[in-house]
C-alpha cells in the first residue's frame, strides 16, 4: 500500500513538473514578440516593450526564466495583469468561486444520480428496451452542454418569465438566489456526466452480476436486493470511481463553455477574455492552477482506488 | 451487421450528414451568407424551411455550410492526433524500455490538461482562427491515441507471427506496416469515431467561446452563440445549430459503440 502509493507520488511529481514546463513555455511559443503583442499596436514604444521583455523575463535564456517563474509561482506570484496592472492571482481568486461551485454542484447530482440510475439500467435487460437505452444513453452523452443551457434558458424564459436564471450573487448574501441561479446551469453541465457515469455503473454492475460470488450469495438465499446493493455495487464503484476522477476535470473544463451560456463571472469567461486581451500571465496561472486542482484529484481518486482495490497494489 | 442496430443508426446518420456537408453548394436553398432585411427571424415555412436569423440568413444553408467546417476541422485534427499519438504509441512499444517511457511520460503530461482548457492555451499561444482551432484539438487527441495503440501494440509484439516475421528476418518497418497495422485496425477504427465525435464537441464549444473559425465562415458553434442574442424573438437557429452538433456527435458516438462490439466478439457476449 505505502509502496503503491510512494509510486504514484512520484508519478504525481513528474507528471506536475512537466505540466509547469508546457505552461510555463505557452509564452514562448506565441508567434512573434510576446511582449509587443500583449501591449498591442498602440502605445507600444521601443522602451515599453523593452520594459516589459524585462518585466516577463524574455530577455534571459530559457532556464533561467523557467527557475525564476517557477520560483514565483510556487510563492503564490503568478504575475501581474498586463492590462490591469493587478497581481494575477487576485484576479483569478475573485472568479475561483463561481468555476468550484459550479463544478461541485454538478459533480454532486452526476454523482447522486448516476449510481441508481445506472444499477436499474443494469436490471433491465431485454433486447428492444436495452438497445432504446443504449441511444439515448448515448444522446445524453453526446448533447452539448452549451446547447441544453440554452434551451433551458429560453424555455424558463417562456415558463416563468421574470425570474432570474442567469448571472451571480454570492451565497452568503443571497443563499436562494444563488442557487436559484445555479439550477439550470448544473443541469446543463451535469447531465451528460450523469448519463456516462451512469453507464459505466451498469456496464460494471452487469459484469459484477455475472462473477462467481454473486451466484453464491444468490445460492445462499439472501434477498435479490441484498446481492444487488451488498455485493455487485460495491464492486461495481470501483471503476465507477477512476471515471468520477476524470469526469471532475471534464466538467471543470465544462463549465468554462457553460459560463459563457449564464453569464456567470467565473474563471471560464475571465480566461476567454484575458485571450482577447493577450494577457498571457493570467491564462498561463488559470490554466496551471485549473491543471494542478485536476492532477490532485485524480491522485486522492488513484489513493482510494488502492485502497478499495487490493489487486490495484500489485500494479 | 443487422444484429446491430446500434452500428447501423451510427453508420446512417453519418453518411447522411457527410454527404449534406459534402453536398451544401447544391443543397443549401440560399446563399449562407445572403442576408434578407424583409425576412429576418422568420419561423419555419415553405420558403425558409428552419427559418432565418436576426440578418435573415437561411438557417438550413448556414447549417450545412456549419457542417462543412465543423466535418473538416474535427476530422483534420483526429486524423493528426491518430497520425502522430498512433506512431508514439506503436513505436513506444515497439521499442520498450526507455524510449517507451519518455514517451509516455509526455503523453501523461499532455493528458493531464483538462481538455477544454489545453485547447484554449494553444489557442491562446496561435490566436483564435480555424486552423489553431484544428492544431488544438489534434494536440489535445495526441496522448489518448498513443495511450489507446500502445496496449494492444505491446501484446502483438509477444504473438508468434511477429516473431515468426522477425526469424524470417523481415525488417522492423515491414513487420510494423504489415503484420501490426492490420491488427490495430479494430481498435483504430474504434477509437477514432469515438475521437471523432468528441472533437466535433470541442470545436463547437471553442466556436461557441469565439475562439475558432472567424466569420463569415458558417459555424455551428458560432451560429449558436449569435443566435442567443435573439433568443426571445426566435429560438429556431439556436434550436436548429444545437441539435445540428447534437447529430453530429451522436453519429460517430453511436458508429464508435457499435463498432465496438461488432468488431469485439467478447463484448458482443455480454451485452
Amino acid at each position: 500500500m505505502i509502496r503503491a502509493a510512494a509510486i504514484r507520488m512520484l508519478e504525481l511529481m513528474l507528471v506536475g513538473f512537466g505540466v509547469s514546463v508546457l505552461t510555463f513555455l505557452m509564452i514562448h511559443l506565441v508567434p512573434g514578440d510576446a511582449a509587443q503583442l500583449m501591449l498591442g499596436g498602440a502605445d507600444a514604444t521601443p522602451e515599453r516593450i523593452a520594459a516589459l521583455r524585462h518585466t516577463l523575463g524574455l530577455d534571459r535564456s530559457l532556464v533561467v526564466q523557467y527557475g525564476i517563474w517557477i520560483g514565483h509561482v510556487l510563492q503564490g506570484d503568478f504575475g501581474t495583469s498586463v492590462w490591469t496592472g493587478r497581481p494575477v492571482l487576485e484576479e483569478i481568486a475573485g472568479r475561483v468561486p463561481v468555476t468550484v461551485e459550479l463544478t461541485c454542484l454538478s459533480l454532486l447530482v452526476a454523482l447522486v444520480f448516476a449510481v441508481p440510475a445506472g444499477c436499474l439500467m443494469a436490471t433491465m435487460r431485454r433486447p428492444g428496451p436495452d438497445v432504446m437505452l443504449r441511444i439515448l444513453t448515448i444522446a445524453g452523452v453526446t448533447v452539448p452542454s452549451f446547447w441544453l443551457g440554452t434551451m433551458l434558458l429560453y424555455g424558463a424564459g417562456v415558463l416563468a418569465p421574470g425570474v432570474p436564471m442567469i448571472g451571480w450573487v454570492r451565497f452568503s448574501d443571497d443563499p436562494a438566489g444563488n442557487l436559484q441561479r445555479m439550477i439550470l446551469p448544473t443541469i446543463a453541465l451535469s447531465l451528460p456526466v450523469l448519463t456516462a457515469l451512469s453507464r459505466v455503473v451498469r456496464a460494471a454492475m452487469l459484469e459484477a452480476l455475472a462473477q462467481d460470488y454473486v451466484r453464491t450469495a444468490r445460492a445462499k438465499g439472501i434477498s435479490e436486493g441484498r446481492v444487488v446493493f451488498r455485493h455487485a455495487l460495491r464492486n461495481a464503484l470501483i471503476p465507477f470511481t477512476t471515471t468520477a476522477g476524470i469526469m471532475a476535470g471534464y466538467l471543470f473544463g465544462g463549465s468554462v463553455v457553460v459560463e459563457q451560456v449564464f453569464a456567470l463571472p467565473g474563471l471560464g469567461r475571465l480566461m476567454v477574455g484575458a485571450i482577447a486581451e493577450r494577457n498571457y500571465p493570467l491564462i498561463q496561472a488559470a490554466i496551471l492552477l485549473a491543471t494542478a486542482v485536476f492532477v490532485l484529484v485524480n491522485f486522492a481518486v488513484d489513493l482510494i482506488y488502492v485502497a478499495i482495490d487490493p489487486r490495484a497494489r500489485e500494479a | 451487421m443487422t444484429r446491430n442496430p446500434v452500428l447501423l443508426l451510427g453508420a446512417a446518420l453519418v453518411a447522411a450528414q457527410a454527404a449534406a456537408a459534402l453536398a451544401a453548394p447544391w443543397l443549401a436553398p440560399f446563399d449562407p451568407n445572403a442576408q434578407d432585411i424583409l425576412a429576418r427571424l422568420h419561423a419555419p415555412d415553405a420558403i425558409h424551411w428552419l427559418g432565418t436569423d436576426n440578418f435573415g440568413r437561411d438557417t438550413l444553408a448556414r447549417a450545412l455550410y456549419g457542417y462543412r467546417t465543423l466535418f473538416a476541422i474535427a476530422a483534420t485534427s483526429v486524423l493528426a492526433a491518430l497520425a502522430a499519438g498512433g506512431t508514439i504509441g506503436v513505436l513506444a512499444a515497439w521499442r520498450g524500455g526507455w524510449a517507451d517511457h519518455v514517451a509516455m511520460r509526455l503523453m501523461d503530461v499532455l493528458f493531464a490538461f483538462p481538455i477544454i482548457l489545453l485547447a484554449i492555451g494553444i489557442i491562446a499561444v496561435l490566436g483564435p482562427g480555424a486552423l489553431s482551432t484544428a492544431i488544438a484539438i489534434g494536440v489535445v487527441y495526441t496522448p489518448i491515441f498513443a495511450r489507446t495503440l500502445r496496449g494492444p501494440a505491446l501484446l502483438l509484439r509477444e504473438t508468434d507471427y511477429v516473431a515468426a516475421a522477425r526469424a524470417t528476418g523481415a525488417s522492423d518497418t515491414r513487420i510494423l506496416l504489415r503484420h501490426l497495422l492490420p491488427n490495430l485496425t479494430p481498435v483504430i477504427l474504434v477509437q477514432a469515431s469515438l475521437s471523432l465525435s468528441t472533437a466535433i464537441l470541442v470545436e463547437a464549444s471553442l466556436s461557441f467561446l469565439g475562439l475558432g473559425t472567424r466569420p463569415p465562415t458558417a459555424s455551428l458553434g458560432r451560429m449558436l452563440a449569435e443566435s442567443r442574442n435573439f433568443l426571445t424573438f426566435s429560438p429556431w437557429p439556436a434550436v436548429f445549430s444545437g441539435l445540428a452538433i447534437l447529430l453530429a456527435a451522436l453519429g460517430f458516438n453511436l458508429l464508435g459503440d457499435g463498432l465496438q462490439d461488432a468488431l469485439d466478439p467478447r463484448l458482443r457476449s455480454r451485452s
